[in-house]
């Protein structure tokens, strides 16, 4: 399901009324500011209320977003954005809720709510920046610093294996994972309208550029004159290949890895054609670990878009059934309801 | 042979109070209940205590497998389960050996025989049989044969000997229902519906019931049966609830009488699973119940649901609420109606999930970093678990504030007869959602000020999304009052942090003054909270019959306290507060009101027994005596 091809509306607000009068305050040339904007203009684009919109975060960076939208928002405490939102989507599925969170938000601390929220398929659009490193204490590795990095924390180098987020995110049952980042508003805005028309929970991990801490962290592929070769479009029921040219794409190899090819060796017809779709999630999985840092040819768009029924809706079902089957709840009746007995 | 119970009538008994105990997964904890339910329904004034081991099924015939049952029936109003069982019906050797140190001489004990044997024995740690080698000697020891009677009334129902042998408790029920005269139609009705899809137990469990009641009548064991007659209660409508279960209906009614969706985040822990349990049932008042990934995901989605315009509650116990603490400082700061219910368990770390404490005053009050004040309500008895939520839920409404519920593992498993409560006449939970933009700015143009509170409650607007124009962004973070804007001014900083616990402190103006049970010219003053309510009163009338003046006073509000206490507190010589802790709330009274006083404590994992608190409470008199006798 694309939204692309559906006309656009004509918007009844502008970026303007999606921006606070809050002024930003995160360091001068942060990747953070670009994601901001893409929000931002991509909102009227969506055509929907101001006031039927929640912006929800953590701690971090990252988490400081909220105060920048003109919406209903809440800043809360680190990692629990996902429970939070779990609550509030449950109650309200009338809203749109959106969870902005960090590489150490949604990895380190909050990893636990992230994936039951992805599992239970809770209706929330998440955004996770990512940028390789704690930012907002001051240049600590992250679970997603490659291994042996160095940093205050790690002066001999970090000694962990990172977190690969979309491939966490496909492994706990997520029904829409994408990748974008923060050099591509086009390809970020585009991103960000799929996650949003996805009914269920959507995960976008945003490569974002901490220009303190870890500058130029994916530069290697997201630099002006890298791109071509170095990220691979994903685009549903296509070839996938990149290059200049298109001189390269994907095949997928007997046992089930895919593989970088010369498209010319091998033909077009051979190379792997991207289903979004797929309900076995193992292709999406492999995708995710084409590359194994942000120095190898890395595949960005939508890796898996399926459908599965959403929570909230679920839990509104239920809560239907039983009133279709036992009435509307009568407190009175529910006292007298058990052994009951009367004196006097 | 019927005829001979026929011609001698049954001795009437004021109160009689029975503990059953077996292995756990002998059902005690499933006839304990039967056979309170059957009381119930006869119009007893009744307690119960369910005392059973953390474990689900500890090695069969071990010490540590035991589970109990105590239940007090009376014709009198009581308050307590009883310190002392009457009766003793002890499945096993190891039930036995448990539980005789707590039988009075002269009691009675049931046991089954056909479980006395070498091996059982051993297990229990006995050297000798107890029943032949004289040790019982103090008590009046039945015998009988329950396992062997329920495998052979149940064998011609072509139910293997093996599953016989599992609806013993049923023969116990059947014998404890004849010797105390109750009607055996409630039981056999439960056991026909509880077992309706499975014909072969609901058989078994019958006969076997049946033939516990025939043995009762037929054997020449017991030299009579025994009658309490109903209790002169309170004219009404009644049903036995335990603190859970009211909880849950206290929860569903803030949710009728305020309007609100109900939400309940909650990940299950001992002993506050039951009220998650019971809130699942009945989504058709619109109830979501939300089992989380975690404690913290409890609270988390609760505040979330509460942000969105719910009724946000999480339950949990001790160790859940060292969890959630964070979110609870940032229900503080975002100043959200939040619902935190405790059901109270021994502590520290996982420390006695099964028994009861009331050792998290302390956490309740202080336990989260920084200035977090959150008003505390707790409840005395299981039916007042109904009336305490719906208290914390106006108070956590009106004041937009997390309120901390405090119940224990003795008031929710525990029972009592319930008169149900007259729904027109529940207290009414006004959401009062904000409307409208509240602040209108020079240039005229109309802005909404989260942090704009009401003069008089200091409560802030409650806007949930969806309204145009009220759009506004809260956090962690310290804030504008006001504005709620991001600032960290310490001037400001300041001025919220007292206005956060102005809010609190003011609620004092909005609760019931405090309740004295007074008598003319008493000294002394026993007050407590929470479930230490009916050992204290049953102490307190045991110092009266001895024509002694003591009062009592019981605080449902600990946080704030009731605007009166200090005045209260004053008038007595003696103040004793008895509670299962180290003395938390002596302390905070110590400390609030510069008053001396006494502490008495005790934390065994159970209630106190209403004779160790009649001893507390005369040696405040003797203090009296030698006070006075160094004066004169």
């Amino acid at each position: 399901m694309t939204v692309t091809n559906e006309p656009v509306p004509v918007p009844l607000t502008t970026r303007k009324d999606w921006s606070s009068d809050q002024e930003v305050r995160w360091c001068p040339g942060c990747g953070d500011y670009s994601i901001l904007a893409a929000v931002q203009m991509l909102m009227p684009e969506l055509n929907v209320p101001l006031e039927s919109t929640v912006f929800l975060s953590g701690i971090g960076c990252a988490a400081r977003f909220p105060y920048y939208m003109n919406t209903y928002g809440m800043h809360s405490i680190h990692g629990r954005a996902p429970a939070i939102a779990t609550g509030l989507a449950t109650t309200r599925p009338d809203l749109d809720v959106w969870v902005v969170t960090g590489d150490g938000d949604a990895l380190s601390i909050g990893g636990n709510h992230l994936i039951h929220a992805l599992r239970r398929n809770v209706n929330i659009t998440i955004l996770l920046f990512n940028n390789q490193i704690y930012g907002l204490t001051k240049g600590q590795y992250s679970p997603t610093s490659e291994v042996a990095k160095v940093t205050k924390s790690t002066p001999f180098g970090s000694l962990e294996q990172p977190f690969n987020p979309l491939s966490l995110a496909i492994g706990a049952e997520a029904t829409f994972v994408a990748r974008t980042h923060d050099m591509d508003r086009k390809h970020m805005m585009e991103t960000f309208r799929r996650a949003h028309a996805h009914r269920g929970a959507s995960f976008v991990e945003i490569y974002q550029n901490c220009n303190v801490f870890n500058d130029g962290a994916f530069e290697q592929i997201t630099g002006k004159e890298n791109r071509s070769n170095m990220l691979v479009p994903l685009t549903h029921g296509e070839p996938i290949r990149f290059g200049e040219d298109g001189e390269r794409g994907l095949v997928l190899r007997p046992d089930g890895t895919v593989e970088i090819v010369d498209v010319a060796s091998v033909g077009v017809e051979n190379l792997l054609v991207h289903d979004e779709h797929r309900d076995n999630p193992g292709l999406a999985f492999q995708l995710s670990h084409l590359a194994r840092g942000p120095f190898e040819p890395t595949p960005i768009g939508v890796f898996r878009d399926v459908e599965r029924p959403e929570y909230g809706e679920q839990m509104a079902e239920q809560i239907e059934a039983a009133t279709e089957r036992r009435g509307v709840g009568d407190f009175a009746k529910l006292l007298r309801s058990g052994s009951t007995w009367t004196v006097g | 042979m019927s005829e001979t119970t026929n011609d001698s009538p049954s001795e009437v008994l004021d109160r009689v109070v029975i503990r059953f105990a077996g292995d756990s997964g002998d059902g005690m904890q499933l006839t304990g209940d039967r056979f309170t339910a059957s009381s119930a329904l006869l119009g007893n004034a009744l307690a119960t205590f369910p005392d059973f081991p953390a474990e689900i099924r500890a090695p069969a015939g071990s010490l540590a497998g035991v589970s109990a049952f105590q239940v007090h029936i009376s014709d009198h109003d009581i308050s307590t389960a009883g310190d002392a069982p009457n009766v003793l019906v002890a499945m096993n050797p190891a039930a036995l050996r448990a539980n005789v140190a707590l039988l009075p001489n002269g009691a009675t004990i049931i046991v089954n025989e056909d479980a006395f044997d070498e091996r059982n024995l051993a297990k229990a740690g006995y050297e000798s049989n107890p029943l032949g080698d004289g040790s019982l000697s103090a008590f009046t020891v039945y015998e009988v044969p329950m396992t062997s009677i329920t495998t052979e009334v149940t064998k011609d129902a072509g139910v293997k000997p093996r599953d016989a042998e599992r609806s013993k408790n049923f023969f116990a029920l059947g014998l404890i229902s004849w010797l105390y005269t109750r009607p055996v139609e409630a039981t056999q009705k439960w056991i026909e519906q509880r077992y309706a899809d499975k014909p072969l137990v609901l058989e078994a469990n019958r006969r076997a019931f049946m033939a516990g009641f025939h043995f009762g009548e037929t054997v020449e064991l017991f030299e009579s049966n025994y009658e309490v007659r109903p209790a002169e209660l309170e004219p009404g409508e009644y049903m036995n609830v335990t603190g859970n279960t009211a909880t849950a209906w206290g929860l569903i009614a803030a949710s009728v009488t305020s309007g609100l969706d109900l939400f309940l985040g909650t990940y299950p822990i001992t002993p506050a699973s039951d009220i998650l349990h019971e809130l699942s049932k009945h989504k058709n008042f619109g109830v979501r119940t939300f089992q989380a990934e975690d404690e913290i995901s409890g609270i988390g989605s609760a505040l979330g649901a509460a942000f969105g315009g719910a009724l946000g509650v999480t339950t949990t116990s001790g160790p859940g609420m060292d969890l959630k603490a964070e979110m609870m400082g940032l229900a503080v700061s975002l100043e959200l109606p939040l619902l935190i219910i405790d059901v109270q368990r021994g502590g520290p770390s996982t420390g006695l999930p099964t028994k009861t404490e009331q050792a998290d005053l302390m956490l309740a009050m202080y336990g989260r970093h920084g200035e977090s004040p959150v008003p505390i309500v707790a409840a005395r008895t299981p039916a007042h678990c109904f009336e305490a939520t719906l208290e914390a839920a106006r108070l956590a409404v009106k004041y937009r504030t997390p309120v901390i519920l405090l119940t224990d593992g003795y008031l929710a498993n525990g029972t009592e007869p319930w008169r149900l409560p007259d729904v027109a006449t529940l207290p009414v939970i006004e959401p009062n959602f904000a409307t409208e933009p509240n602040h209108q700015e020079e240039d005229g143009s109309t802005r909404f000020w989260p942090y704009l509170r009401d003069p008089e409650t200091l409560a802030r607007p409650w806007a949930p999304p969806g309204l145009a124009g009220l759009e506004h962004r809260i956090g962690g973070l310290e804030k504008q009052d006001g504005t709620g804007n991001v600032v960290y001014d310490g001037a400001n900083h300041e001025k919220m942090t007292r206005l956060r616990a102005a809010k609190v402190a003011g609620i004092a103006r909005d609760i019931p003054p405090t309740e004295v049970d007074a008598q003319d010219g008493a000294e002394v003053l026993v007050i407590g909270w929470g479930s230490t309510y009916g050992a204290i009163a049953a102490g307190v009338q045991r110092i009266r019959a001895r024509g002694l003046a003591v009062d009592q006073a019981h605080l449902t509000h600990l946080n704030p306290f009731p605007a009166d206490l200090g005045a209260i507190l004053s008038r007595y010589k003696r103040v004793l507060v008895p509670e299962v802790n180290t003395g938390q709330l002596s302390r905070l009274l110590r400390a609030e009101y510069l008053v001396d006083a006494v502490s008495f404590t005790q934390m065994q994992g159970v209630p106190f027994r209403a004779a160790d608190m009649e001893a507390a409470i005369a040696a405040q008199f003797e203090h009296l005596n030698e006070s006075a006798e160094e004066l004169s």
